[in-house]
């Protein structure tokens, strides 16, 4: 048994899991580990200071039930969702012009640009956007000196659309850097053979173009929501009252309110709902590319 | 669309097409007339203008002066959508997508052709180019060779009403090339769709093709068909781009009319006919023979009316053939002699003492 167990593995096999083990080590401690503990701890009570380990379901029942957890999940999922359209708008248009119009030795200086809002931290690019938005900030001022406003306007900052409005400037680069990689691969003398069989440029966009693009703006879109729907900060930061996410809320569970296992409960099924909406993105695409051919 | 040719028109012509890419010029003064229904090649080395020739011809570049007439219309302003030409591209550009099937509905479907004549049509199209039932076949499941007739059929379903073929056989190995070569040839007498087709490989266009224009630098050098290209090259760069081309010095001893009495370097005197020089005769000249115009004499001398003695210096065995590098006796010149390896012919060495028979015919005359 143990002998033929031991010619089972092969020497490759054995190089590559020693290879592979210490980072597996790093995601098993720092990513299933915790996600154990937390999906352990969802199931469990928390009274005072007591942890009761005793199976229950009443924290998924609270978060799927209670009127305030539906609407801070049904705001984040908004919010992700919008965010994840914009950036993927706005940033297919900018890839395009990168990937076709730029000539090529300019492209490193283009992509090298659009590289640069990471050089600030994330945290510097929000204050960024309350010093633009605020009562005192860039834009009212400005328009209070050319005297189009006498007042300041309070409605830009602090609520939703300050959410989206960042959330869509942090994550642009991430939807056009995989939207131009799928663009500049397409072969030129597809888009050629195209108009050749009498494709006008738009029948060849639909019919060429986008397709093949599919793959980038799949991956732009997966990496835009699934992030932003967990993000705090920019809600925290520029959100106010009524522009917070589910991510404050599961803080506040695990701080302030000293419910852990609400604010396990709420994560899991946020991620859930994540994994149900990306799932339904992929199913997407691939009836979209099947319906193409 | 083909049923409408005007077959008295050529069915491309182009009128002193220049090209130029920033500084660099592509074509320069480009005139040509293609006969409607012909297999015509483009040839030269690359980098002389053959693809930019072709794309202009389909529109995709557009010239810097000079015009394109197809089908005795102008094309100035006529993108290649709308043009009643397509193309094989050098690439294939086959749809990675999209199946066998959809990749030669493509066109039809953009002439919104109804669903039930686009599956016959495509079904005729793919038993045309040999690949019947391969339908649903996905495009990353073809091999090279299978691509191009996707390529093909892809075109030729459409009728158009000229074939523009960039290179399609380059990619290919040898013996699916020669394959191809034949099958090209058939498909086009049977289509009747005129073809251009452009290559950087001489004897493919010889082979292929009902005439050959050769560009070098972006000019054309001489337009002629395979026959007289390589019989009667018009230039010394065009008889040294197509096929092997021994050259001699020569030096004129006297000139009657158009005839011309010559002294050849390891030859001798030799009477040139008008024929054997292209008309208009200027600068340096020099005499060529093409290697299979030389013979090692061993036994049977009654084919050469005249004769000069060698030396081997290399042989090249080809199986069929054999090339033998021979230097020219009073001279310092050597000349490669092609000799077909026929029943109970022997081979000489290298070293080996030889008498080389040729006839006055042979001699070009070329500047
Ligand atoms: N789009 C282009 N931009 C700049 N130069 C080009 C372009 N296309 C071709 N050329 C130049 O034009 C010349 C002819 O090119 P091409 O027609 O591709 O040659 P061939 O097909 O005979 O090898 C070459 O010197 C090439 O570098
Ligand atoms: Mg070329």
């Amino acid at each position: 048994m143990a002998s033929s167990f031991r010619r089972s593995i092969n020497p490759e096999a054995v190089s590559g899991l020693a290879l592979i083990s210490p980072t597996f080590l790093y995601a098993l401690v720092l990513l299933a580990a915790p996600i154990a503990a937390v999906i352990l701890l969802s199931f469990w009570t928390q009274d005072y200071l007591e942890l009761h380990r005793t199976f229950t379901l009443a924290n998924y029942v609270k978060a799927w039930t209670e009127p305030v957890y539906q609407a801070l999940m049904i705001r984040s999922v908004k919010i992700s969702l919008l965010v994840t359209a914009f950036t993927v708008l706005i940033g297919f248009p900018i890839a395009y012009y990168i990937a076709f119009i730029v000539p090529p030795r300019r492209k490193p200086i283009w992509l090298f640009l659009i590289t640069i809002p990471f050089w600030t931290s994330y945290l510097v690019r929000i204050f960024l956007w309350k010093v633009i938005l605020g009562y005192n900030g860039v834009i009212n001022g400005s328009l209070i000196g050319i005297g189009l406003i006498e007042e300041p306007l309070k409605f830009i900052l602090y609520n939703q659309g300050a959410v989206v409005l960042t959330l869509c400037h942090a994550w642009l680069p991430f939807a056009i850097l995989p939207i131009y990689v799928a663009l500049d691969k397409i072969d030129r003398s597809l888009l050629e053979a195209a108009e050749d069989l009498g494709d006008s440029p738009f029948r060849r966009f639909i019919r060429i173009t986008l397709p093949l693009a599919m793959p980038g703006i799949m991956a732009a879109t997966i990496i835009v929501f699934i992030p932003t729907i967990g993000d705090y900060v920019t809600p925290r930061l520029v959100g106010g009252p009524n522009g917070l996410m589910i991510a404050n809320m599961i803080e506040v569970q695990f701080k302030k309110a000293n419910n852990a296992p609400l604010g396990a409960a709420l994560a899991l099924s946020a991620m859930f709902i994540v994994t149900v909406i990306s799932l339904i993105f992929l199913w997407a695409n691939r009836k979209y590319l099947r319906a193409n051919q | 669309m083909s049923e409408t040719v005007n077959p008295t028109l050529p069915i491309i012509r182009t009128v002193a097409v220049d090209k130029s890419f920033g500084s660099v010029e592509a074509l320069r003064s480009v005139s040509l007339e293609i006969e409607q229904g012909k297999f015509f090649t483009l040839v030269g080395p690359s980098g002389c203008g053959k693809t930019t020739l072709l794309r202009v011809m389909a529109g995709f570049e557009q010239p810097t002066r000079g015009q394109v007439f197809i089908d005795g219309k102008s094309m100035e302003g006529v993108p290649a959508n709308k043009r009643p030409t397509n193309m094989v591209f050098q690439s294939y550009a086959v749809f990675p997508h999209m199946n066998v099937g959809e990749n030669i509905a493509y066109g039809l479907r953009s002439k919104k052709t109804p669903a039930d004549r686009i599956a016959t049509l495509v079904a005729e199209a793919l038993e045309m180019v040999g690949l019947a039932g391969y339908q649903n076949r996905p495009s990353h499941a073809l091999s090279g060779g299978q691509r191009q007739r996707v390529a093909l059929a892809r075109a030729l379903v459409l009728k158009p009403k000229v074939l523009l073929l960039d290179e399609p056989l380059s990619a290919l190995d040898k013996k699916l090339r020669e394959q191809m070569q034949s099958e090209l040839r058939n498909l086009q007498r049977n289509v009747g769709i005129t073809f251009v087709l452009v290559t950087h490989d001489q004897e493919e266009a010889l082979t292929m093709s009902d005439q050959i224009a050769v560009i070098f630098g972006g000019e054309i050098a001489q337009v002629a068909s395979p026959e007289i290209l390589y019989r009667r090259p018009n230039s010394r760069e065009v008889a040294d781009f197509v096929g092997v081309m021994n050259f001699l010095n020569v030096s004129v001893l006297s000139e009657h009319g158009t005839r011309r009495r010559v002294e050849v370097e390891g030859l001798g005197i030799v009477e040139i006919e008008e024929d054997q020089a292209p008309r208009g005769l200027v600068g340096d000249i020099v005499a060529g023979v093409r290697p299979e115009q030389f013979t090692i004499l061993f036994e049977d001398r009654a084919s050469a009316d005249r004769c000069c003695s060698g030396t081997v210096t290399e042989i090249q065995y080809f199986g069929d053939m054999t090339y033998y590098a021979a230097k020219l006796e009073g001279c310092d010149k050597t000349v490669t002699i092609s000799m077909r390896n026929t029943a109970g012919r022997r081979t000489l060495g290298p070293g080996d003492k030889a008498d080389i028979g040729w006839r006055s015919e042979s001699v070009l005359i070329l500047s």
